[in-house]
């Protein structure tokens, strides 16, 4: 009897174990809607569509070797260049993102050559981040494969950066602590524009906040509803929809949302409250926003475009755009954001693209875009 | 019968306390007492307690260090019966100084800027209450200097001033007797004033520099401070958030088409430049 519970433990491992090791597609193919069978799909061919989500099921178990054989664009794309693609590289979000799902849709189909919409959903580190191609297919030997997009990488040449290093490192007072000894104040920051809107997941209260002060400042919002006995209904942060490191007279977005309340009669008031303390900061790199545009996306979106310029010399490996919109009148009436799961590297471009709600993508007059940048070994 | 209340009266007229009204922190105390036998002597002040046994008739020695800190204190002799007393204990004359300065940056030309709070404090670190002028010095980088002298109120002096012209440290010196105490507010550049940018193709694109960033009193502002540069075209833009850096802002754009290039920092607007197309 007592070697009853362990056997049962023991068989139910197996069990499990077994379970997990013989269906594993089927657990995480959740994106394919063509209702093919993981089996069908992952011999892949048949069909433009089971094409396409056979081989995303090779990418998402990264079988690099599998899916690289579903292309049929492999004269002019070598594995290395195709697994750097998709998997990233230089420590980027997409280097720790893995495939979540997917869905696919036929956009055209010929004897010959299909064309499939694939929307895809990458789990990283900071959050899901979507994204969609139009994959081209050609068929060959009556079996479909996927002409994998080559990009065309901008060639640097080898070149000096001259970079005048400008930083502001923070010393902390050693020794004792004489009464009334003189400390250094926080940096003064202040919300130059502030707009409340109810959007279909709740409150958001959005604006600009600028660094007054001639040091930097690691700034974050905080807002709270209240309601007519001045109780607080809700208090919430921008997180990261802000830009958090503000260096001398630099302004940033910040958006702040309350899921699952409304901006109705319960609230009467909002109370606003920016934080900033001194923080170690470096002035470098600069990332210039080039080719900004509104233009609508291949789902019919309205979405703002542009491409992120690192002018430095060092590569920053995650960068998030903050974009802020203003009506005719000047008014902040949306803020969006959006990280670049490609690392930036000098003086080469990287898209990125942020939606604008439909509701307010009609009054957009004009727009602003601040570059968050990460790089491993800085703050 | 007023025999016996005379003696039975005769214990409590024998322990009797004579103490100052108030005494300097840390000055010798002697409290004579009266009567005969042995009594306990306690003594309460605001941060102690002293008790200890002595014979009546003769005087109490209080220790400097057992009446250091300024407040009531009260004394008590307990024979058969206990007699008490209350005196107080004044600040001696200040031995130190202590300033408050705010804030730790300013920026320069502004009114009303600066706050300087001076309290001074005896060797025991009692608050001096005692009427006195506190003298305070502000000394630009320039040279200009602002002398003003206020009195201590309830043991507290504080006077508030104008930010000075120039940028860099301003010493606030803080006087009393021979007493001095130097504090030192970092004046800072203010907005920026008439920011202006030029234009000059190159063959990577339009190299936009700013022209030396500077306030409206003529103060550089600090290297590292964001300036704006935005190009815009048809229907595209291009921005870019530049530091100044040696006293000027530079980023480069591309030269694409006729476009506008303008420029910011903060909430100030600087010029535009109009360039055409290639």
């Amino acid at each position: 009897m007592k070697f009853g519970l362990p056997i049962i433990l023991v068989v139910a491992t197996v069990a499990l174990i077994a379970f997990a090791t013989l269906s594993p597609t089927q657990l995480r193919t959740v994106g394919v809607n063509t209702g093919s069978a993981v089996a069908e799909a992952t011999a892949g061919g048949g069909t433009p569509e089971a094409a396409v989500s056979a081989l995303l099921a090779d990418i998402q178990r990264r079988d690099w070797d599998r899916a690289y054989a579903r292309l049929s664009n492999t004269s002019e794309l070598s594995k290395s260049a195709f697994v750097r693609d998709v998997a990233g590289t230089a420590a980027s979000l997409r280097n720790y993102a893995s495939l979540e799902s997917w869905d696919v849709q036929p956009m055209h189909e010929s004897p010959n050559e299909a064309t499939v919409r694939a929307a895809l959903r990458w789990s990283t580190a900071v959050g899901q981040i979507a994204n969609s191609m139009d994959l081209t297919l050609a068929k060959k030997d009556n079996t479909w494969k996927a002409v994998w997009p080559v990009t065309q990488t901008v060639k640097v040449p080898t070149q000096v950066i001259p970079v005048n290093y400008l930083r502001w490192d923070i010393v902390t007072a050693s020794g004792d602590n004489e009464w009334g000894q003189q400390n250094i104040d926080a940096p003064h920051v202040r919300i130059i524009s502030m707009n409340a809107v109810n959007s279909d997941t709740g409150p958001v209260i959005m604006g600009e906040i600028v660094n007054e002060d001639t040091v930097p400042a690691f700034v974050n919002v905080n807002a709270s509803l209240i309601d007519a006995n001045g109780n607080v209904i809700d208090e919430e942060s921008s997180f990261d929809k802000i830009s958090h490191i503000l260096l001398p007279k630099q302004v940033s977005p910040y958006r702040v949302d309350f899921p699952g309340y409304a901006l109705d009669d319960h609230v009467k008031s909002i109370r606003m409250d920016p934080k900033a303390v001194l923080a170690p900061a470096s002035a470098d790199p600069v990332i210039a926003v080039l080719q900004q545009q509104l233009t609508g996306d291949a789902d019919g979106r309205k979405v703002l475009q542009g491409q992120l310029m690192n002018q430095s010399g060092q590569v920053v490996n995650i960068s998030h755009a903050i974009a802020t919109f203003y009506d005719k009148n000047g008014k902040v009436i949306w803020v969006s954001d959006g990280y670049v799961d490609r690392a930036l590297f000098p003086q080469t471009p990287e898209n990125f693209s942020l939606e604008v709600p439909g509701k307010v993508a009609g009054e957009v007059q004009s727009y602003h875009v601040v570059v968050n940048q990460y790089t491993i070994g800085k703050s | 019968m007023l025999a016996f209340l005379l003696l039975a009266s005769l214990p409590v007229l024998a322990q009797e306390l004579t103490v100052p009204a108030s005494v300097k922190a840390g000055s010798s105390l002697s409290i004579p007492t009266t009567g005969s036998g042995q009594a306990t002597f306690s003594l309460l002040g605001p941060r102690s307690a002293v008790k200890r046994n002595l014979p009546l008739g003769k005087a109490v020695e209080v220790a400097p260090e057992e009446i250091s800190v300024s407040g009531r204190y009260v004394v008590l002799l307990c024979a058969e019966t206990c007699r008490s007393s209350t005196f107080f204990v004044q600040p001696a004359e200040a031995a130190s100084l202590a300033v408050l300065v705010h804030p730790s940056r300013a920026p320069v030309a502004v009114n009303g800027a600066i706050s300087a709070v001076g309290l001074r404090f005896d060797k025991f670190q009692n608050l001096v209450l005692a009427p006195g002028a506190i003298g305070f010095r502000f000394a630009e980088n320039g040279g200009q200097v602002t002398v003003l002298s206020t009195a201590a109120k309830d043991g507290v002096a504080w006077v508030r001033t104008n930010s000075g012209r120039h940028a860099g440290p301003l010493q606030v010196t803080a006087t009393v007797g021979t007493l001095t105490l130097t504090r030192v507010v970092q004046l800072v550049a203010s907005d920026p004033c008439n920011l202006r940018i030029k234009a000059q193709r190159t063959a990577k694109g339009v190299l936009v520099e700013t022209e030396p960033v500077r306030d409206c009193a003529g103060n550089p502002v600090p290297d590292g401070t964001i300036v704006s540069f935005t190009q815009t075209g048809l229907s595209k833009k291009d921005t870019v958030d530049a530091p100044v850096k040696q006293g000027v802002a530079r980023a480069l754009m591309a030269a694409s088409g006729a476009s506008v290039i303008s420029v910011a920092s903060g909430v100030v607007m600087g010029n535009e430049i109009r360039m055409g197309g290639q």
